[in-house]
């Protein structure tokens, strides 16, 4: 189990990486490391260049713009969880990412790369996702920046160009007091989700919803917004939502299947865990008086 | 004679060197010159060789050499010897070191690849072009009976190996009058083994002795000597085996492997320093797994739910190679009748070979099967009748003033197999105690509350331990009064200098630290069997304890003689040999050993033997039988499905405990190896015999935070058999573990749920039955 062969290039600046993606044809950027290690270790992948961006410091860190919380797509998994703005400001995030892998993996894994990787169960792309998050890219063309929407293109396959680099994701917060409920099945702590479900809530003076995110992750080959759903909860008063259909709609996904789990019992999952996360979103609305 | 170390939780020894990252495995060995190997293995299941091509791989930087099996011709030839040859099996099914004409599952070593770093000979190995010719493959030991299946050899005219039977009584007559014969058909999946870490070889020639020279992450040292020697035809003194520390061993590294031949060869033909040292990867499809089998059992018992006679067939899975012999599946039928009291048992076991890793014991061989068929079908009279699943046990299990018992069946040797001591019964009701079951509907109300359903299983268990012929010791005082002992008892990790340091020193008097061990090489001990089976406590502590009161007689002769005090009078203390309450009336052990080391010209004084050491070799002709009952508390989720151990309670009976702590340590372990095996643990392969989950992201080990806290009560009956009164403890824990979980889950699913009668089970199948999918 060692990588086939590759040369390694470890730019200190952020021209250096731009000026590296543009000479290269078959690189790799080195994040955290957590899956494109183990990849080329099992030569599942083999790049012939592999570009460390781990001495990059411009590239980590979190703060807060006019347009939203910035995240650096180097920043430490473990730092984005003990970020007191993101704590504050983006709950769902932290409570999602006591969910992936361990202390000592997050320690390392970087939520650019996970957002890069694109794993079908990770839940980094997932919250982004139903965040509406946007992905800052630079390449030879300059800075740019990509909706989530137009992030996932597929299965382990994001709209990052071959010569770019992912700068930063900008997440624009919910208002204060928003509910967040998060859900997902593992068979062991810190594997990747079998499934998974996400909801994001705004509600008015009354309880009654005023914005609604709904996700499903794990299911498809990408995180899938029930956006049918989300309308028809606004409205709704957070007393007493109709669940049900939110529920049908992640059970009528097109889900995965693989040497282990069915597409039903995916899809049965899917149902328990929006209804879950929903449940959590409900109870985590602060109402206003 | 005072027990000041036998029987207490000392610190072990061993660990202020391993957990200071100083331990010395096999991968640690550097040597100058050494080559770094990788195998070209077989990617599919079955297949003949037309030709392997090495030449653009040769070409290649850093590569050395590449050797198929035709290379080695001058050397040696032929498949490897068997290393526990049987009757039934008329021609040994074992492996060529290299795969020459045919292989016979993914991962069969075909060619080794030698270069400058194991990174080269990756890629070189990737870069030899094999032309093998498909056949198709048998990957299900049940399809594998069929007459019209693929032949997983393809000169075999059947799958089936052998038919082993055992039994005793007139199973006829008992079923004919039983008030009521249930059937039911059981599918024990097939798993790995996984120690930490993976197998290892290094090997060169000795310089100065000639010597192939081989370390090896192996339980049996000594068989490798053996049967290498055998097949090189050398003589064994011209070929060292060692083991350095070992990562775990669990039974897989027992056996004496392809690649332990094909290095040996490797270097013979080189004549360099090779090391070769199993991936992950490899791991998955080179080491032995174990124990796939499904079984169909009828059950004669009578109203009271007193079991009386069982009888059946086994399919066991072999997979493609038998190194080991039969030694597995005869460990399955000679696990029968467990902690019960059968009055008949007509058992047969086929024995098929299939496109897969062979099997081999791993933790408890097939006695976790065995636990598992006796257990569920205890709990499944138990519901048949209605009453309590422990009133099954209690009527039917052998009762303490039965002891010694025969159970009817026979040993190896033909001798009748006895129980030696022990309360079956009384460690049933012990851990019911513990685990509180009488408040166990509150438990199971209040986990209602919360949405979820809550179980109680319970198992129990008999394990033969302390398998013959020996393992032997010598212990040795040196001039600095230290003592050391030799053995040929080869450690993966349990603590043998502890323990044996613990019998050493509270019969020669001396501390603890000052007490070293010397195994794991076969230049340092003449015989060695292996570390298997729950063994080493009874062969090996025996031995030590044996050899160690030859010394101290002869540190007492020796004292009684200078001293001119009767030998009645003297005993050993502080390191010295001292008059009964004269303490300072002594004479020190490292005096002796100098005097006994012998002075130029001088006589030995009293015309004693020189060498303040002996050697014993305990015979160990006769099992002693460990026993335990387990009780654990599940709670499941009956939306997902999932399944969480919540309380884990051992009760266990190993006789003598040399070092609770220890003791605890292995059942521990155990039963998470058995929580993996009910629970996590799945080896798939699909139909062609390609294995599907090869990494732990698909093959799932269980993780500490899976695990309940585990309780663990001790009974100690002391064995009769052996002169420490110990039985072994290795596998006790994972015995009847899987058995006690699957148990706890059929409980948690009600009375309306399945009787589940296969493990793994796994979150999807829960919502099946459950019918929420």
């Amino acid at each position: 189990m060692k990588a086939s062969p590759f040369q390694y290039h470890r730019p200190q600046t952020r021209e250096e990486l731009g000026a590296l993606l543009t000479r290269l044809d078959n690189a790799k950027i080195l994040a955290g490391g957590q899956s494109l290690m183990p990849m080329m270790n099992l030569r599942v992948i083999a790049p012939d260049h592999l570009i460390d961006i781990n001495r990059i410091p411009e590239l980590a860190g979190i703060r807060e713009t006019a347009a939203g919380i910035e995240i650096g797509a180097m920043t430490r998994q473990t730092d984005v969880l003990s970020s007191e703005t993101v704590r504050s400001r983006l709950p769902l995030l932290a409570r999602a990412l006591e969910h992936v892998g361990h202390i000592q993996t997050r320690a390392r894994g970087t939520i650019g790369g996970s957002c890069c990787h694109l794993d079908p169960s990770a839940e980094q792309p997932a919250v982004s996702a139903a965040f509406d998050a946007e992905f800052i890219v630079s390449g030879p063309n300059g800075r740019h920046v990509i909706p989530a929407s137009a992030w996932f293109e597929g299965l382990l396959q994001s709209a990052l160009g071959e010569q770019e680099y992912l700068e930063a994701l900008r997440f624009k917060p919910w208002a204060n007091g928003h509910g967040y409920g998060f859900a997902e099945y593992a068979r062991r702590h810190g594997d990747f989700a079998v499934a998974g479900g996400i909801a994001l809530l705004e509600g008015d003076r009354d309880g009654r919803i005023t914005r609604a995110a709904l996700l499903s992750f794990g299911v498809e080959s990408s995180p899938r917004r029930l956006t049918e759903a989300e309308g028809a909860l606004l409205g709704q008063h957070v007393d007493n939502l109709d669940i049900e259909p939110v529920i049908e709609a992640a059970r009528s996904l097109e889900a995965m299947e693989d040497a282990h789990v069915t597409a039903g019992y995916r899809r049965h999952l899917a149902g328990v865990l929006i209804g879950r996360a929903l449940k959590e979103a409900c109870a985590t609305l602060e109402r206003q008086s | 004679m005072s027990a000041r170390y036998f029987g207490a939780a000392v610190t072990r020894l061993e660990d202020a060197r391993l957990l200071a990252g100083k331990g010395q495995y096999v991968d640690d060995i550097e040597l100058p010159g050494m080559l770094h190997a990788a195998f070209v293995r077989a990617s599919f299941a079955h297949g003949r060789i037309r030709s392997i091509d090495t030449s653009d791989a040769l070409a290649m930087p850093g590569v050395a050499a590449i050797y198929t099996m035709a290379d080695f011709e001058d050397i040696a030839h032929g498949p490897m010897p068997p290393m526990a040859p049987h009757p039934l099996l008329k021609t040994p099914i074992t492996y060529h070191p290299l795969a020459n004409t045919e292989v016979r599952h993914v991962g069969e070593a075909i060619a080794i690849v030698l270069a400058d770093s194991r990174a080269k000979a990756e890629d070189a190995a990737a870069a030899v072009v094999l032309d093998i010719e498909y056949l198709p493959a048998v990957s299900d030991a049940t399809l594998a009976c069929d007459a019209n299946s693929p032949r997983a050899h393809s000169q075999h005219t059947s799958n089936i190996a052998a038919t082993m039977k055992a039994g005793f009584g007139d199973t006829a007559a008992v079923f004919a009058k039983a008030d009521h014969v249930l059937t039911e058909h059981f599918d024990i999946h097939r798993g790995g083994c996984h120690s930490m870490e993976c197998r290892g070889v290094v090997a060169h020639i000795d310089l100065l002795t000639g010597a192939l020279t081989i370390s090896t992450s192996s339980q049996s040292p000594y068989m490798v000597r053996r049967h290498l020697a055998g097949y090189l035809k050398r003589d064994e003194n011209d070929i060292r085996v060692m083991t350095p520390d070992v990562g775990g061993g669990f039974g897989p590294k027992a056996n004496v492997y392809a690649e332990e031949f094909a290095v040996a060869l490797a270097v013979i033909k080189c004549r360099r320093p090779v090391k070769w040292i199993e991936d992950r990867q490899e791991h998955f499809v080179a080491t032995t797994q174990q124990r796939g089998q499904t079984w169909t059992l009828d059950v004669a018992f009578d109203n009271d739910g007193r079991m009386h006679a069982i009888r059946g067939r086994c399919i066991h899975d072999n997979g493609a190679y038998a190194p080991y012999g039969l030694i597995l599946p005869a460990t399955a039928l000679a696990s029968f009748p467990g902690p019960y009291a059968l009055e008949a048992l007509d058992l047969s076991l086929d024995v098929v070979l299939t496109n897969l890793v062979p099997t081999s014991p791993v933790r408890g061989a097939c006695r976790p099967n065995v636990a598992f068929l006796l257990e569920r079908l205890a709990d499944r009279i138990a519901r048949h009748l209605g009453i309590d699943r422990q009133e099954v046990r209690r009527r039917s299990f052998v009762r303490a003033d039965q002891m010694p018992y025969s159970t009817g069946m026979k040993a190896r040797d033909g001798s009748p197999i006895s129980y030696d001591s022990g309360d079956y019964v009384g460690a049933l009701n012990l851990v019911l105690d513990e685990i509180d079951a009488a408040n166990f509907p509150a438990r199971r109300n209040e986990a209602k509350q919360r949405g979820k359903l809550r179980g109680l299983g319970i198992a129990s268990c008999v394990e033969d331990t302390g398998l013959g012929p020996f393992e032997g010791a010598s212990v040795r005082v040196t001039p600095a009064g230290k003592v050391v002992i030799a053995s040929g008892a080869s450690s993966q990790g349990q603590g043998h200098r502890t323990a044996f340091a613990q019998i050493a020193a509270d019969v020669l008097g001396v501390e603890l630290e000052d007490v070293t061990i010397e195994t794991a090489d076969t230049a340092k001990f003449p015989l060695g069997i292996s570390t298997i089976a729950s063994r080493i406590a009874v062969t090996a502590g025996s031995s030590v304890q044996l050899a160690a009161h030859k010394v101290r007689a002869k540190a007492i002769a020796f004292a009684s003689h200078q001293l001119e005090v009767d030998e009645h009078d003297l005993e050993l203390a502080g390191g010295a040999v001292h008059v009964k309450g004269i303490p300072d009336m002594k004479i020190k052990l490292s005096e002796i050993a100098r005097t006994l080391s012998g002075n130029t010209g001088m006589p030995m004084p009293g015309d004693m033997e020189p060498d303040l050491a002996a050697t014993a070799y305990f015979n160990s002709n006769a099992l002693t039988f460990a026993y335990g009952a387990n009780a654990c508390e599940v709670e499941v989720d009956p939306d997902t499905g999932d399944i969480r151990v919540v309380r884990y309670v051992v009760v266990h009976d190993c006789g003598r405990m040399i070092n609770p702590m220890i003791v605890d340590g292995q059942i521990r372990g155990g039963v998470v190896h058995g929580i993996g095996n009910a629970l996590f643990e799945r080896m798939i392969h699909d139909e062609e015999g390609q294995p599907l989950t090869t990494t732990y992201g698909d093959y799932l080990l269980p993780m500490a935070s899976e695990m309940p806290r585990i309780e663990i009560h001790h009974m100690e009956t002391p064995s009769p058999r052996n002169p420490i009164g110990v039985k072994g403890a290795g596998e006790g824990g994972t015995i009847p573990a899987a058995a006690c979980v699957i148990s706890a889950v059929e409980d948690a699913l009600g009375p309306n749920g399945p009787f589940i009668a296969l493990h793994p089970i796994s979150p999807q199948q829960v919502v099946t039955w459950l019918d929420r999918n």
